[in-house]
């Protein structure tokens, strides 16, 4: 949380002495300080003042019915924040279309409370023609930026926007051992360019670790040949200790997860796994799956890059696009009467 | 596996056959004015009408249980032999020497003759790719039919449509040979766009059926190849919370043409729980829909306890769910089938792990040739039964002559003769149509 505010920072002017001149990075070469003034305070206001507002986060999952999305989500906020657990049955029956459903929750951790809001795209892919299956939900992202930029060109603005961009939209990878499916690779085509997609292959206890290590290089390599660029985007990197720490992290995914929310006893600990006639798989044991890994890379390290960049590129595009076209700003659903002048 | 059928002398002899009948009915008499219970031997004697001889009712027993046992040479073996030895004690008690015929060997030629014919079977896998269909065939045969398989990407799958591929291979066990042929579905429900993907697959099915109609009505009948699909093993993804869609036509498209039997593919990332409650969810969802799977038949009631027991728990555990593996891994101490994972060995063949080995009994050691027979007296008669009655409407349509035999329409021509066969049609409308004008002519001639 330290690292990530601090990287906020570095974009602020630093003012030095009398000297000095605005340089946006400390390491830029100003001049020296004379004396303690106590700039490095920011940071401690800047989170206290984030502290009490506290943080939004959306995240969709998307993916064939029956490949832990729900349970995969409990598993990493490590509460049930799923719409299964909001009262839906478990054996409802496929919906004909893809539905979109989101659930809202607020978790709180350390003195830091998150609004969570988790969106569910059940009957992606479960038809037998899944033609433009994909469309509800490049809709629904399309909507939300629509909502937020509606809010940004109002005369009277709110103090804090509403936030309900989708920030990061986790895709679930069958584990057929062979290859993407084609409707992986169409979906992600379309979508990588509107939100931020982190690739993930589901189920993972179903191949071994040979069979996971050639799934994974082949999927690689397929979304490169596809032109797919996922989350963490390669033209995004800012430095070098980006690039570096987010090379690292390209080469490790698609993430083999396995999730689970029961607990188990092993050599005298309490953990999450699943539990097997030949076994129990842990969760959170590195040699078992991959889970530790994304949960680490989603919430503890670029929880907060996700959403700039979702505000930054992902929502300028968008935007940019809806400023040209026409020469102006129209509104795009009929019933919303309010204008909006530029 | 030769039986050997001899009759002793024991001492002191019975009483001779036509007698015993009324020594056993006074001995009953007997015992039950005296409340003693009689122990019998175990044979069933069938209602005997008056006075026929036993020997008479024994005959016609023994010629019942080798009728029986004709049409079930391989895979029944055990009941076979069972009735086999039920007559052989029948001829040990009742027949003295000179009264032994001879015809319970029959069974045993019957058996000689087909090992030496032997065996033919077809099966066909279908489900997504990446369900491990080749795996288990491999490790139900313990074969290795995909030696060079090559995967294709998802770019590369764009295009294919679902094709359809044979494998055949020779096996051997024990002096019986089998010929096994494998049919694939590859690219069966891969595309984003699903709907009739399994038109090939009953395509395919509906050509064989016809291949056998032909050659059954042909002239030459001796030797008539069975390539008719005698059972299909369908993958259910275990990902699912049930039947989807796809599943759902597919096996509804297929039910009366072959016998389905669907399995829980890759089973091993399924708890016991999960996978429990996920066959219940199955066997209610294909009641729902009154799919017609493959249903194992009641065995006698004259089975002993263990076999009545095997089959109670085979049909209390369908859809089975599988794992199939081409490596071997050791496992407590033993080198086995399996799989290694981080946290535990899967061992294909444990009973505990999987329904594999259900499975490979089921399919090869005792139904084997109930499929076949299902095929061809349900499956295939019903296809019969359509194709006459199609053939006859559409005469009757016609209005030509009904002839005894169905004719059978032309198969289906390559191209070029296709062509040929057009252009031959062309000349002949022409032909007619001249012969028409030169009619007309002279009939205006004449006028």
């Amino acid at each position: 949380q330290q690292q990530q505010i601090k990287n906020r920072l570095s974009h602020l002017p630093v003012v030095v002495g009398s000297h000095g001149h605005a340089t946006s990075h400390s390491s830029g070469g100003g001049s020296t300080l004379l004396g303690y003034i106590g700039i490095d305070t920011i940071i401690e206001q800047m989170r206290k003042k984030t502290m009490k507002t506290g943080f939004d986060f959306n995240i969709m999952v998307v993916g064939h019915s029956g490949l832990g999305k729900s349970t995969l989500v409990n598993t990493l906020f490590k509460s049930q924040v799923s719409r299964r657990s909001a009262g839906w049955a478990r054996d409802e029956k496929i919906p004909k279309t893809v539905e979109i459903k989101s659930v809202s929750h607020v978790i709180e951790e350390g003195g830091v409370k998150m609004k969570l809001t988790v969106v569910d795209t059940p009957g992606f892919g479960d038809q037998i023609n899944n033609d433009n299956c994909w469309e509800p939900i490049s809709k629904y992202i399309n909507e939300q930026y629509e909502k937020f930029l509606k809010e940004e060109v109002n005369i009277t603005r709110k103090k804090r926007i509403p936030d309900t961009r989708v920030h990061c939209c986790i895709y679930f990878i069958s584990p057929t051992g062979h290859s993407l499916r084609q409707l992986d690779t169409e979906f992600m085509k379309r979508l990588s360019h509107s939100v931020n997609i982190i690739p993930v292959i589901a189920k993972a206890d179903t191949m071994t670790i040979e069979e996971r290590q050639e799934f994974k290089q082949r999927v690689r390599k397929e979304l490169e040949m596809s032109g797919i660029e996922f989350y963490p985007q390669k033209e995004f990197d800012e430095d070098m200790e980006d690039k570096s720490d987010n090379d690292k992290i390209r080469e490790a995914m698609p993430f083999a997860v396995v999730g689970s929310d029961k607990e188990y006893q092993v050599n005298g600990k309490r953990v999450l796994g699943r539990k097997t006639a030949w076994g129990i798989v842990e969760v959170e044991n590195p040699n078992h799956c991959e889970f530790a890994q994304l949960r680490d890379f989603l919430i503890r390290s670029h929880l907060q890059d996700l959403k700039e960049v979702t505000h930054n590129i992902h929502y300028e595009t968008y935007r940019a696009k809806r400023l040209n076209e026409n020469g102006g700003l129209h509104p795009i659903s009929s019933n919303d009467t309010q204008e909006s002048n530029l | 596996m030769l039986i050997h059928v001899s009759v002793h002398r024991s001492p002191p002899p019975p009483p001779p056959a036509t007698l015993y009948y009324e020594h056993w009915v006074n001995l009953r008499a007997r015992s039950q004015s005296l409340h003693l219970p009689l122990f019998t031997t175990s044979i069933k004697h069938e209602r005997n009408h008056g006075n026929v001889p036993l020997t008479q009712l024994l005959r016609h027993k023994g010629a019942a249980l080798t009728q029986q046992a004709e049409g079930r040479p391989l895979s029944s073996c055990y009941r076979f032999t069972r009735s086999l030895l039920l007559t052989s004690f029948l001829c040990l008690i009742v027949f003295q020497e000179k009264e032994y015929v001879g015809f319970a060997t029959l069974p045993n030629q019957v058996h000689r003759k087909s090992v030496k014919k032997g065996f033919d079977f077809t099966l066909m896998v279908a489900g997504e790719s990446g369900l491990g269909k080749s795996t288990l065939v491999n490790s139900l045969f313990l074969t290795d039919l995909h030696k060079d398989r090559k995967l294709l990407n998802a770019e590369e799958r764009i295009s294919q449509t679902v094709e359809i591929t044979k494998h055949t291979v020779d096996i051997e066990e024990k002096g019986v040979k089998l010929k096994l042929t494998i049919v694939d579905t590859p690219g069966f429900g891969d595309a984003v766009n699903n709907t009739e993907c399994w038109r090939p697959v009953t395509d395919y099915i509906n050509l064989q059926f016809e291949q056998y109609f032909r050659d059954e009505s042909g002239l030459n009948r001796k030797n008539i190849q069975d390539n008719r699909v005698h059972c299909c093993l369908y993958f259910i993804p275990p990902f699912g919370h049930g039947l989807r869609p796809v599943d759902i036509e597919f096996m509804k498209a297929l039910q009366d043409k072959v016998n389905v039997v669907p399995l829980i593919a890759k089973a091993d990332c399924l708890t016991p729980t999960e996978i429990k409650k996920l066959k219940e969810r199955l066997r209610e969802e294909i009641d729902k829909y009154g799919i017609k799977i493959y249903q194992f038949p009641d065995c006698d009631s004259d089975e002993d306890e263990e076999f009545k027991q095997q089959d109670k728990e085979l049909k209390e555990s369908t859809p089975f769910a599988v794992i199939g593996s081409n490596t071997v891994v050791e496992a407590r101490g033993q080198r086995v089938r399996g799989r290694l994972y981080p946290w535990g060995i899967v061992e294909v063949e444990n009973p505990s792990h999987c329904d594999f080995v259900k499975l490979r009994t089921m399919l090869i050691r005792t139904h084997m040739h109930d499929l076949k027979d299902i095929t061809s007296d349900g499956h295939y008669e019903n296809y019969r039964a359509q194709c006459i009655q199609t053939m006859t409407s559409k005469m009757n349509a016609d209005k030509r002559v009904e002839s005894p035999i169905p004719i059978l329409p032309l198969s289906t021509p390559d191209v070029e003769t296709e062509k040929l066969i057009k252009m031959k049609d062309e000349e002949l409308r022409r032909m007619q149509q001249m012969l028409q004008k030169m009619q007309q002519q002279m009939h205006e001639q004449d006028l």
